[in-house]
Formats: C-alpha cells, structure tokens, sequence
C-alpha cells in the first residue's frame, strides 16, 4: 500500500477520500518535481520567505550546556516557524491542481498563520480549525489570521485542541474536496500528507548540513528537533539520514507519566493504532493529552518518525513541560533569543544529552518564535 | 467466502429497507427502544454503529451521535450486551472502525488481529461487518475472520471508487454493497444524485445485492431510488436527526420511538413502493 513507512503510514480512509487523495498523490508526484514547479516554489522561499535562514553558532549556551550547540535558524523565516515552508509548497501545489480554496487545522496557530499568508499571498480564500483551548493561549496568531483575512473556525469537541481540529478539517474535507485542499501542517494524516511535507520541510536539512559544515568544518555530531507531528523534525533529519550523525526527537513530556503528548517514548504499547487515517503510536488510553506547548500537544505522531524509531535510525526522548520552560528562559537570556516553546523541548534535550556527554556538537532546529507565547511566560515567570 | 444466511433471506423477497442507529445514543435503555421501533416499522436489516472515539471524516449528525453515545457510556462490551438483549428478528450489522476491532483482542489480553471481535460478534448473533475506513487491500484477515464465523462484510463503494480498488472490493465483498449515493459524509439532504444511477450501472456484474445509502430521508426517495434499480435503501443520518431531537428535547423516550417508528415505515413502503413501479428492464441493470 502506498505511503508505507516499515509497518507504518498507509492510507486508512472512508472510500470516499481515496479518490482525491489518490489524485493528491499523483499531482505531489508528477508536479513537485518539475522545473517549473521547483522555481516558483525556490523563488517564494527566498523572496517572499527570506530563505535561506543562517544557521548560528550558540557560543554562550555552547559554554553553560558544554558542547558546541549551534541554531537552525526557523524562528527567522516569515511568519515566525518552519511552518510557511510546507504552507507554500502545498498551496502551490493546490493551485496547480485547480483547488480554489484552502483549508487547515492549527494548534499553535502557527500553521495556521502561514496558510493565512499564502491564502492572501495567492489569493485564495482560507478557513482554519482550531480548539478553543489553543484559541485562549495562543490569541496573537488568532489575531493575525484573521487580519490576513482567515476565517478562524473554533472547535469545541472532546479535549479542544490539535487533534479535534483535525477532525473537523477532515469533515470539511470530506464535504468540499472537489475545491478544497486540506493543507495538513505536520508530517501526519494519510498518505500522500507525510511525505508530502517531508519533501517541503526538506528545505531546512538541506540547506542546514551544508551550513554547519561550513561553519564548523565537518557535521555535527547530532541533530535535535521538537516532535509535534513531527514535520520540522523529519525536515531537518531527512538530509542527514545517511550520514554518521545521531538523530533526536524531543516529544512533550507534559506534567507527568499519566499527562502527555509523547506516544514514541512513553506509550507502553507495542501495537500501532489506526489514527486520523495513519497507521502509528499514539498515546495510551488511560493518559490524558497534554503539553504546555499548543504545537505539540498531539497524541500522535507521524509514521516516519515511528519507523526510524522502530528501526533504532532515531531515539525519541520526553521532555517535561517545566524543563522546556527553562530552556526556554535559558537560551532568551544566554542568546538574546526568544524561542517558541515548541523548539523549547529541543533545546531542554540537547542540554540533557550535552550535559550526559553525549555529544560533542550538536545542531538544534530552532523551528519558531517565542513571540505566540508571551502570555503563558508573563504568567510562569512573572513578567507583568 | 461465506454468505451469511440471514442477511441473504432478508434480500430473498425484494428490496431491503436498512436503518442505522448509533448503540447507545443517547444512552442504553433509551437506544434499544429506538432500534427495536425501527424493526417494528418495518426494517430489513438494521445496521447498528458501535461508537468509537475516532471516527474518521464522519458528518456532524453521526459524530455527535458517537459523542452522545459516548457519554452515555458506550463500549464495544456494552454494546455486545445490547445486541443481545435486544428483542428484534432481522439480521444485524455492526457498524464500526478497523482500529477498535483490530484491537479488541488485545484489550482482553488476547493477540492482535480481528479475530477475537468477529467471534464475539458472531456469539452474539450479528450477521454483518461494516467498516468505513478499512481499505479493501487490507482487509484480508478481517475477511478471514468473517469466514470462519459466518459472517458477511460489506464495503462502501463511492461515486469515484473505479479500477483497482473497485476490483479488490468485488472480490472480498459479500452480504451486500453500500453504494454511497453521492460524495460528502454522511447527513440528511433532499436531493438524490443521479450519481446513483451511474455507479449502479458500474456495479452491474457484481453478484451481491446493491444498497443505496447517504443523504435518503423520505420514502419518496427510497422509492425512486428503488425503481432505479436499487436492491436496498439505507437511512441513518434522518433517523440519528429524530434521536438528536428527542435528546435536545428531553421528551418521553416513547415518544421518540414512536417518531422513528414513523420515519421507519414511510421509508420501508417506498422502499416496496418502488419495487413495484420497477419496470422489467430495470432489472437488467
Ligand atoms: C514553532 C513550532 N514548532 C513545532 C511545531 C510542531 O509541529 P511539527 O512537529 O510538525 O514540527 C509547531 C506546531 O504548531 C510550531 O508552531
């Protein structure tokens, strides 16, 4: 079946989304690689996105975790988070395939903001899903889709957050799909979505392996990334696969064993579920979905990241929500860099595994801004 | 592949009204009332959705159903309870999702696979599988299970299942086939898609008997659709609308029962009404 990952991925859909996923599937395979396609796509990133973003060297943070840590610097490129990369390839891509409009969930409203950007940027109408428990925490980027002409959808269902707006996006899928593209923010969901947004994530490994190199002279010894779905992680794994250098997930360890969002390394399952049309972990039944983050708080994971693990390729490890904090607080002071708490989680495992010695030069994909989350800080850590 | 007996008698002598209720919505008593009206107004076969907490791409009408279930307390062992203690004589199809059935084995500390779930099915006396998002290319063990317990399973085809897909489904299929009468998920709307008329045509060799289902809420429906050709009609989203009314209504749960006893009859005489508008060419279809 197509969009295998080892035992995982695959398509796990009503009848009645074969077809246009199937259509999906061959227009991502027959169009994304042509010339012209390439160019739009390279000519957006660079002069609408402001790609390549530098990659940069943490010489404060390098000398408190004691290992030379450098930045993927995603937090730069437009709209705050790695999330515009794949926004602009699906979009595109849907516009190639003559959809008019433009649907997508969000939960740190991060996804949701870039595909408000290239809703107005290519003129098509944009409705996003989002939990009314991510609406509360992350207000800015609800304000701003809005501003850029989104219409923002509250969904009020079950827990509220990441994954009931899923749900509701794959309704409105299901409902629409003659004119509509579902533009799936993370590396999850049936096929073709996670490679779909492997390839348009791919831009961050790509272009990060060659820059550390020159900056530092060889590869690093590992790369960390936050694994919500999991796209900017598998963007920035995908380009060094093949090469001798570690690879780290940091999921969201929440509060505790029973309050998580951390299916790899927590679930105690060993059987894949059929989630949201994907064959992966998910997390067990009698834990309750949570991270401080918006953007990670999702019981699942994409079925990439499943497979390298299963294949011992990757390690996933659960970061707490306070050690996220932390890091979060560390590197603002250390860097002059205000993190989102998302690449927060990344930040916290790379201490933990320059502190273990682990790792001698470790490449951290620093996938978006703090901005979104000034309100839970002004709260944790009393700023008002 | 095994035929069930049942659901072939229930197709024996004309075309099959089939209603579907979601068990347990909006809680248990309540639910079998209404599923037993429904057999009193006239139904074929009933179809009996067992509520999971992840249905895929369902309409709204059927996910606050599930969600209504839910909360009422609705599990898969609730529901084989309710199967059984449930007072009807026509065949019985489970509804549900491949992920709760291929895990039900495991829940109970048995091996995975859906074995252990068909055997409790079978046990209980259901004589049927529906399950939407199980693509055909995998469903052989769930077709492997059906065998051994004598029960049928039964696909969904869509107005745009063609090929290779549509192949794998006639060759695992039997009981009968659920022909989505127009693309969208499930919910009451008045219009029948001329859609209907194509995609039976597309399913004219397949010999297992043809159900038309998706957006059908009246007998005059049920009856057009019939005369096209149609072996069966299926109906859940306007039954799950007279459930949701009572819910939100609070009113007496007799009541209620009454209302679908209603719905259900107009809907099973279309259904006959048509068969006899049929003209004999029709048939060759
Ligand atoms: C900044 C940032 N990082 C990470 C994520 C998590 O997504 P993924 O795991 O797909 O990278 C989000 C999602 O909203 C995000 O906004």
């Amino acid at each position: 079946m197509s969009g295998e990952f080892e035992e995982f991925g695959g398509r796990h859909v009503p009848e009645a989304l074969e077809e246009p996923l199937a259509q999906l599937a061959e227009a991502f395979d027959s169009v994304v690689p042509t010339e012209e396609f390439q160019e739009e796509f390279q000519y957006y990133l660079k002069h609408y996105g402001g790609r390549p973003t530098p990659v940069f060297y943490a010489e404060t943070l390098s000398e408190i975790y004691g290992a030379d840590i450098y930045f993927k610097h995603e937090d730069l490129l437009h709209g705050g988070a790695h999330k515009l990369n794949n926004a602009l390839g699906q979009a595109l891509l849907a516009k190639h395939a003559g959809k008019e409009r433009l649907i997508a969930e969000t939960g740190a409203g991060q996804h949701g903001t870039a595909t408000a950007m290239v809703g107005a940027l290519l003129d098509m109408p944009v409705t996003v899903y989002m939990g009314t428990k991510d609406i509360g925490r992350q207000e800015m980027n609800v304000f701003r889709m809005r501003l850029m002409g989104a219409e923002v959808e509250p969904v009020t269902r079950g827990n509220k957050g990441l994954a009931e707006a899923v749900d509701a996006a794959l309704e409105d899928f299901a409902q629409n799909m003659e004119e509509t593209h579902y533009l799936v923010g993370s590396a999850v969901g049936p096929d073709p979505f996670p490679r779909m947004v492997r390839e348009f994530q791919s831009v961050i490994g790509k272009e990060a392996r060659e820059q550390i190199q020159e900056l530092h002279g060889e590869l690093p010894d590992a790369c960390v990334a936050c694994v919500g779905g999991g796209s900017n992680a598998i963007g920035l794994f995908s380009a060094f696969l093949d090469d001798d250098v570690a690879l780290y997930g940091a999921e969201p360890g929440g509060t505790d064993d029973s309050h998580h969002s951390a299916p790899l390394s927590k679930s105690k399952q060993e059987e894949p579920q059929i989630f949201q049309g994907m064959k992966t972990k998910v997390i067990d039944d009698d834990t309750e979905n949570h991270s401080v983050s918006a953007g990670l708080d999702y019981p699942a994971v994409g079925p990439e990241h499943a497979a390298l693990q299963s294949l011992g390729r990757a390690e996933y490890h659960a970061i707490t929500d306070d050690e996220a904090l932390d890091a979060f607080q560390e590197l603002s002071q250390a860097e002059g860099i205000i993190p989102a708490l998302e690449p927060s989680h990344a930040i916290a495992l790379a201490k933990k595994l320059a502190q273990e010695d682990r790792h001698d030069t470790i490449l951290v994909n620093l996938c978006g801004r703090g901005d979104k989350d000034m309100q839970t800080a002004a709260e944790h850590f009393d700023l008002s | 592949m095994a035929e069930n007996e049942a659901i072939a008698a229930a197709f024996a002598d004309g075309p099959a009204f089939i209603p579907y209720l979601a068990v347990g919505d909006p809680d248990y008593e309540a639910s079998k009332a209404y599923v037993e009206a429904l057999a009193r107004g006239g139904a074929d076969i009933i179809e009996l959705g067992l509520p999971f907490s992840e249905p895929i791409a369902e309409g709204s009408t059927i996910q606050n159903a599930i969600v209504r279930a839910l909360e009422g307390g609705m599990t898969p062992s609730r529901f084989f309870e309710f199967v059984t203690e449930l007072d009807v004589d026509v065949p019985l199809v489970c509804m549900t999702y491949y992920n709760l059935i291929y895990q039900y084995g495991r829940s109970r500390g048995g091996a995975p696979g859906p074995d252990a779930f068909v055997e409790r099915a079978a046990e209980v006396g259901i004589s049927g599988l529906v399950v939407p998002d199980l693509p055909a290319e995998e469903a052989d063990p769930l077709r492997e299970a059906c065998d051994d317990h004598g029960l049928d399973l039964v696909f969904i085809v869509a107005p745009t299942t063609e090929g290779e897909r549509l192949e794998r489904m006639m060759e695992r299929v039997s009981g009968y086939v659920y022909v989505q009468a127009r693309l969208g998920t499930t919910g009451a709307k008045t219009d029948v898609s001329d859609q209907t008329t194509r995609s039976l045509q597309r399913l004219s060799e397949w010999d297992v008997p043809k159900a038309v289902g998706f957006g059908i809420s009246s007998g005059d429906q049920a009856a057009r659709i019939v005369a096209n050709g149609a072996d069966g009609i299926i109906v859940g989203s306007a039954l799950v609308d007279i459930v949701a009314e009572g819910a939100s209504s609070e009113r007496p749960v007799e009541e209620t029962a009454a209302e679908l006893e209603a719905k259900a009859r107009e809907l099973a005489e279309g259904t006959r009404e048509g068969a006899a508008r049929r003209s004999p060419d029709v048939d060759a279809i």
